[in-house]
C-alpha cells in the first residue's frame, strides 16, 4: 500500500515518504502548514488514492477527546427507565459510537481524519495518547474493549493554534507542507485548470507572489486562493496585459479572491498612495 | 549505526526520544526507503522532527553527521592567483549564527579573529594545505576551507564541498522557522492554568447529576436539572511597557500576551511608556490621540482586578522619582506616585520584567520599581511566570 500522489493533488516527494511511513509503521501522521496549503485534503486523496473510506473528524473548541470515542447517553435512559420502555434494560442502547470507534469497527482499513486538533482544548491530544498509540479503549458502561481490527491510517492536521504535547508528537510523524515555490504552484495550477492560458498563469503567478512577499500582510494568501483567484480571472476573461499593475493602484485585479481583511486591503491602498506621492 | 546522529541531534537541542529513534529504525527495516540518500533524509526527519522550528537545526546536523557520503575532491576549483581577494570577500559575505557568534568570542571577539587573519594573511605569501597555523586547505587552522576546526572561518570555498550528494538539507529552506524562544505559548498558558478560580455563570447548558437526583426525589418524577458550565472568573489587568529598550524583548512579550488572551475572558490590558504616568492607551498607532487618564482605569476596575506590568523598568531614576522627570512629556506627580496609587487599588499586583535576572543589579531604576512592588517582580521565563502566578492567585 503505497500513496503516490493522485491526478488531482500534486504530492512532493517529502511529502510521499511521510504518507508512506506512517501507513507502513501504522502510526499516525501530523501534517502543519500555512493555511490554505492542502492539509486536509491530503487525507482525502490519501483515502481516493488507496480505494478507503475516509472519516472526517472535525475538532471544534468545544469538542472532547471522549466524544471521539463515545459518549453515554444517561439522560435518555434514565427518561426510558421511567416510561418502562424494555430498551433501558441494555445499556449498549443509549451508547453513542464517535468517530475513532466508527475507524475502528470498520470491518476494512479506513482513513481517519483529525482535522484542525490544535483546535480543542490544551489537554485533547493527551487524552487520545492511549487510544491513538494500541489504537483500543475501554467502554467502561458495558466493561468491552474496543480494538481495532485493522489499524487505521490517521492523518491529524494543525493549524499551530496551539502547540501540541511532547507525548503526543513522540507518536506521530510529522510533515511541514511549506509554501509551494512557482514551479510546483504552476502544476498545480495545470492539475486544476487543465488547458489554462499559459501567459495568463504565469503573470497572475508572479503577481501572487509579489503580493505574498509584501511585508507586514496580516494574513498571506496561499494555494486555495491562488485557485480561486485564477478562476475568477478566467471566468473575467482578464488578459495577461490587463493584469499588469500600475504602480498608482496596487490593489490586484479582484483582490476579493487574495486579499481576507480590511488591514491589508489598506496596507495595499497606502502603498498606492505612497507611489502617487512619489511621482 | 545512526546513534552518533542521534546523540549529535539531542546535542542541537531538537527534542528527540529514544522513541522517535526506533521508529526511524523500523521505517529503515521495513524497507520505505532502499538506497536513497534523499528518502532516508525525508523519513528521518518525519520520524524525528516534529515541529516545524526545528527543522533548520535538524538539516545542519544531518549535513554536519553525513558529510562523509561522498568522498572528498582534491581540486575544488581555488584559483591560487585569487586567493587573498577572494578569502576576504567571502568573509565579508560569511553571515554569523547564534553558535559561531559564541565561538567567535571565545577567539577573543570577531575583530581580535580578522586581525589574526590580516597579520597571517601578511606571514603567509605561498598556497598551503594541511598543517595547524597557515590559511589552507584541509587543514585544522581555524582560516581556510575544507578543515575540521568547527571555530574556522570559511574562505575561498564557494559552497559546500558536498552539494551533490547531501542537497535539499543544505538549502536549509526552513530557516526562517528556527527560534531559540525560551517560551512556548504552550508553556505560558500551562503556566497561567494556575491562576483559575472557577465560577459557574451563564447559561444552564450542563447536565446536573446531583441537582436531578436532588429535585426528582422531591418531586417524585424525573425532573432533570441544568447548570452553567465552570468557567474561569479570574480577572486580570495587563499593563505592558512598549517602546524604547522593550523593542529587545517585543517576542517574548508577544507571546505572552497572546497566551494570556486566549487564556483569560475578563482580561483587559493597557500600554504605557517607561514608567506609569496620568495617561495609558490602547492602540500605540493613537497613542498620542487617543490617551486614557490613568484615573479613570484606576476607578474602573475593582480591586479583585489581578495587576500584571510587563516592562524592563529600566529608566533613569528620574522618571520614577520626580515630577516632570518623564522623558515624554511634562508630568505633574512622579511616576512613583501613581504606581503607588495602583498598589493601593489592586493589592494583587506583580511586575514581569523581561531583562534576565542576574542583569536587575547594574540598573538602578529596576531596584527602585522592585521596591515600590514590594519585592514583587519576576522574570518573564517560565519559572518567574510561574512563581508570579503563585503570588497571585494567593488570595482571591
Amino acid at each position: 500500500m503505497r500513496f503516490e500522489g493522485t491526478a488531482a493533488y500534486v504530492a512532493d516527494k517529502d511529502l510521499m515518504v511521510a504518507v508512506n511511513a506512517a501507513i507502513a509503521l501504522e502510526r499516525p501522521l501530523l501534517v502543519k502548514g500555512e493555511p490554505g496549503t492542502g492539509k486536509t485534503e491530503l487525507a482525502r486523496q490519501v483515502a481516493e488514492a488507496l480505494g478507503l473510506d475516509l472519516i472526517e473528524w472535525n475538532v471544534k473548541s468545544t469538542t472532547r477527546a471522549q466524544q471521539g470515542l463515545y459518549e453515554y447517553d444517561a439522560v435518555s435512559r434514565l427518561r426510558d427507565s421511567q416510561l418502562g420502555d424494555e430498551r433501558f434494560n441494555d445499556i449498549g442502547n443509549y451508547i453513542k459510537r464517535g468517530k475513532l470507534w466508527d475507524a475502528f469497527a470498520a470491518d476494512k482499513k479506513v482513513v481517519l481524519l483529525i482535522d484542525e486538533i490544535d483546535k480543542a482544548d490544551i489537554e485533547f491530544p493527551n487524552d487520545l495518547l492511549q487510544e491513538l498509540d494500541r489504537m483500543e479503549f475501554f467502554v467502561y458502561e458495558t466493561g468491552e474493549t474496543i480494538r481495532a481490527a485493522q489499524r487505521p491510517i490517521v492523518i491529524i492536521t494543525s493549524n499551530n493554534e496551539k502547540e501540541l504535547p511532547d507525548a503526543f508528537l513522540r507518536r506521530c510523524f510529522f510533515h511541514y507542507i511549506r509554501f509551494p515555490d512557482m514551479e510546483t504552484l504552476q502544476k498545480i495550477v495545470d492539475v486544476h485548470y487543465p488547458g489554462i492560458k499559459q501567459n495568463l498563469v504565469r503573470a497572475a503567478l508572479t503577481q501572487f507572489y509579489e503580493i505574498r512577499e509584501v511585508s507586514g500582510l496580516k494574513k498571506k494568501p496561499s494555494t486555495s486562493e491562488a485557485l480561486d483567484w485564477i478562476r475568477l480571472l478566467v471566468a473575467d476573461d482578464i488578459s495577461p496585459e490587463d493584469l499588469r499593475t500600475d504602480p498608482k493602484n496596487a490593489l490586484p485585479k479582484l483582490h476579493g479572491a487574495l486579499l481576507k481583511n480590511e488591514q491589508d486591503v489598506h496596507l495595499f491602498e497606502r502603498l498606492a498612495f505612497m507611489a502617487r506621492r512619489q511621482q | 549505526m545512526f546513534l552518533p546522529f542521534f546523540l549529535e541531534l539531542k546535542a542541537a537541542k531538537i527534542p528527540v526520544s529514544l522513541r522517535e529513534y526506533l521508529s526511524l529504525l523500523e521505517g529503515l527495516e521495513s524497507g520505505l526507503v532502499d538506497y536513497d540518500v534523499e528518502g532516508f533524509y525525508y523519513l528521518a526527519r518525519s520520524a524525528l522532527v516534529k515541529d516545524e522550528r526545528h527543522i533548520d537545526r535538524f538539516d545542519q546536523v544531518f549535513s554536519h553527521v553525513f558529510k562523509g557520503l561522498e568522498a572528498l575532491s582534491g581540486d575544488a576549483g581555488i584559483d591560487i592567483a585569487n586567493l587573498p581577494e577572494d578569502w576576504l570577500r567571502k568573509l565579508a559575505e560569511k553571515h554569523l549564527t547564534d553558535e559561531e557568534k559564541k565561538l567567535v568570542e571565545a577567539l577573543g571577539g570577531f575583530d581580535k579573529l580578522m586581525e589574526t587573519l590580516r597579520e597571517r594573511l601578511e606571514e603567509q605569501k605561498a598556497r598551503h594545505q594541511g598543517g595547524s597555523k597557515w590559511i589552507g586547505t584541509a587543514g585544522t587552522s581555524p582560516f581556510g576551507a575544507y578543515g575540521y576546526n568547527p571555530e574556522g572561518v570559511r574562505i575561498g570555498q564557494h559552497e559546500s564541498r558536498h552539494r551533490r550528494a547531501v542537497k535539499v538539507w543544505d538549502k536549509r529552506e526552513f530557516r526562517n522557522f528556527d527560534d531559540t524562544v525560551e517560551l512556548g505559548t504552550r508553556n505560558i498558558k500551562v503556566a497561567l492554568k494556575r491562576l483559575r478560580r472557577w465560577v459557574r455563570e451563564g447559561a444552564d447548558e450542563e447536565f446536573d447529576l446531583p441537582g436531578t437526583i436532588h429535585a426528582t426525589a422531591e418531586h417524585g418524577y424525573l425532573d432533570v436539572r441544568t447548570r452553567p458550565e465552570r468557567r474561569n472568573a479570574v480577572k486580570l489587568l495587563m499593563f505592558f511597557d512598549v517602546g524604547g529598550s522593550m523593542d529587545d524583548h517585543i517576542r517574548s512579550v508577544e507571546e505572552l500576551f497572546s497566551a494570556a488572551r486566549a487564556e483569560f475572558r475578563h482580561m483587559e490590558y493597557f500600554y504605557f511608556h517607561n514608567c506609569l504616568y496620568e495617561g495609558v492607551w490602547k492602540d500605540n498607532r493613537r497613542r498620542l490621540s487617543e490617551t486614557l487618564p490613568t484615573f479613570d482605569v484606576l476607578n474602573k476596575y475593582g480591586p479583585d482586578y489581578k495587576v500584571v506590568f510587563v516592562g524592563d523598568a529600566s529608566m533613569s531614576p528620574y522618571e520614577i522619582a520626580m515630577p516632570g522627570g518623564s522623558v515624554e512629556h511634562w508630568n505633574n506627580e512622579a511616576g512613583a506616585t501613581w504606581l503607588a496609587r495602583v498598589l493601593a487599588q489592586w493589592p494583587q499586583a506583580i511586575w514581569l520584567n523581561p531583562t534576565p535576572q542576574k542583569h536587575w543589579g547594574y540598573t538602578h531604576s529596576i531596584g527602585m520599581v522592585r521596591d515600590i512592588f514590594a519585592g514583587r517582580m519576576y522574570p518573564l521565563t517560565l519559572a518567574g511566570l510561574e512563581a508570579a502566578t503563585k503570588e497571585l492567585s494567593r488570595r482571591h
